[in-house]
């Protein structure tokens, strides 16, 4: 279970929440009203005072890559830092690639997609490996920031499907995003942030 | 063996008079650097002399507190040289210091390995020391400038592909490893391809030098070997430094990216 206690994120009051194993989150709110920050904030990406636990153990308990590698905040905007995708996905374990092979047709991907240089491919198809390249080393938390956003609803779907398969999996998702229908989909509970944030210097969307 | 010919005042002021060939092209073309070219040529003639007389002073000293004065305005201008090259600057003195300071150490370090090699009377005698010192830092200097350069820039620019990274689990250090491969390349590149170079494109200034002064080239050829690959080294091990440094200032404990520390300035010394 992720446990969020008293957490600041600016200029927002303090938040306390509980996400169960299996469950879905949303998070709501028009853009600047803080969604991406109180998502990078959970997964330690940005400096927050509060505490977050996951199964009892606070963040700072553990060194911050292992806590990111249990709390897995996945970008809007997915980036990459290799040519093709292949060279991303860099694991030893043989039982990776079946995953992702998997995964990949799950979303009504190729497998030759993997490498072809990232440049080549739209930004859906990037949007689509970014989420199997978060997923597949099973975190236990997932912060999903805008997942289908230039997705078509056919597709869309398919990652609805790819979402609700980690939370039957026993994993807890916290989904901030502006679709109505997806978030009736797929949340349990409701988070609503309704101030809009005034733009700062160095603030993050 | 011809020895050493000295120059008269009158000779400089002959080839003073080529600079009035910059200026007239600066005045021909419209470059508008008439101005820059005076105070440049002016600085310099002042800035030489100057120096000359302060060494000149300091080897007719016996105590080594002068040379050690010497070192440690050396260390400090060093230091400022590469904060103004920047375009993006760390917030604070200490970061500052941390990313300026391993020019002169690792010339420092190397520097010592100079005096046990070349063994001279006594073993701090300021006119082998100083000018070797230097050298040494200037070039660490210029590699320490291009690392930091390299690193900020590729830290603003791919911040997103080193946030997924972070995201995803990587330590700062894994992080950061293309971008620390990149730049380790960077400073090390004007020294490789200067040891390269040597001897075919250009004959290095100190060697030049010597053989002005009257030393039998074989001999100043051996002096300008020591001399390279003491820079080669005193360069690596600066540069090295001065990467890791950046990624611990551009990061925290928490492996987070940090570019809040960094400001940018526009003004930067070329």
């Amino acid at each position: 279970m992720l446990r969020v206690e008293t957490l600041k994120v600016d200029p927002l009051p303090p938040l306390s929440f509980n996400v169960a194993d299996g469950e879905c989150l949303a998070i709501e709110g028009p853009s600047g009203s803080g969604k991406t920050r109180l998502l990078r904030a959970i997964a330690d990406l940005d400096d927050a005072p509060g505490h977050v636990f996951l199964d009892g153990a606070e963040r700072r308990e553990l060194q911050a890559p292992e806590w990111r590698l249990r709390v897995r905040y996945v970008s809007s905007e997915p980036a990459w830092w290799t040519a093709t995708a292949r060279e991303a996905f860099d694991f030893a374990h043989p039982e990776m690639a079946s995953r992702l092979d998997r995964s990949i047709a799950a979303l009504a991907l190729k497998t030759a997609i993997l490498d072809n240089p990232l440049s080549t491919l739209s930004t859906g198809e990037r949007q689509r490996l970014a989420l199997v390249r978060a997923m597949i080393d099973e975190p236990r938390v997932l912060l999903l920031d805008e997942p289908s956003t230039g997705l078509d609803p056919q597709t869309a779907a398919l990652v609805e499907e790819l979402i609700r398969f980690q939370m039957l999996a026993g994993r807890s998702v916290i989904l901030a995003s502006h679709d109505q229908g997806q978030i009736g989909r797929l949340a349990h509970a409701r988070l609503q942030l309704a101030r809009p944030l005034p733009v700062r210097g160095g603030a993050r969307q | 063996m011809t020895s050493y010919v000295p120059l008269s005042t009158m000779d400089l002021f002959f080839a003073a008079a080529l600079v009035a060939i910059n200026g007239a092209i600066s005045f021909y073309y419209g470059l508008k650097l008439e101005k820059t070219l005076a105070i440049a040529s002016v600085r310099m003639v002042v800035q030489l002399a100057a120096v000359a007389l302060v060494l000149k002073f300091i080897f007719a000293q016996t105590s080594p507190l002068w040379t050690v004065l010497f070192a440690c305005v050396m260390a400090i201008a060093a230091g400022a040289e590469i904060v103004m090259r920047q375009e993006h600057r760390f917030v604070g003195w200490r970061a500052m210091l941390l990313s300026s300071s391993p020019a002169f150490l690792s010339g420092l370090m190397t520097t010592f390995i100079a005096l046990a090699v070349i063994q001279p009377q006594p073993w701090h005698a300021p006119r082998i020391l100083l000018p070797i010192l230097g050298m040494l830092v200037g070039n660490a200097l210029s590699g320490v400038a291009l690392v930091l350069d390299t690193m900020t820039s590729a830290a603003l620019r791919e911040r997103a592909a080193i946030e997924a990274r972070l995201a995803l689990g990587a330590t700062r250090i894994v992080a950061f490893g293309d971008i620390l491969r990149r730049s380790l390349r960077t400073g090390l590149m004007p020294i490789l391809n200067a040891m390269a170079a040597a001897g075919i494109v250009s004959l290095p200034g100190m060697m030049t030098g010597q053989i002005l002064a009257g030393i039998d080239p074989v001999e100043a050829a051996k002096y300008q070997v020591l001399i390279m690959f003491l820079i080669a080294g005193a360069t690596a091990i600066a540069v090295l430094a001065g990467a890791l440094a950046s990624v611990h200032l551009l990061t925290d404990d928490r492996h987070r990216l940090r570019l809040d520390r960094l400001q940018t300035h526009t003004n930067r010394l070329r």
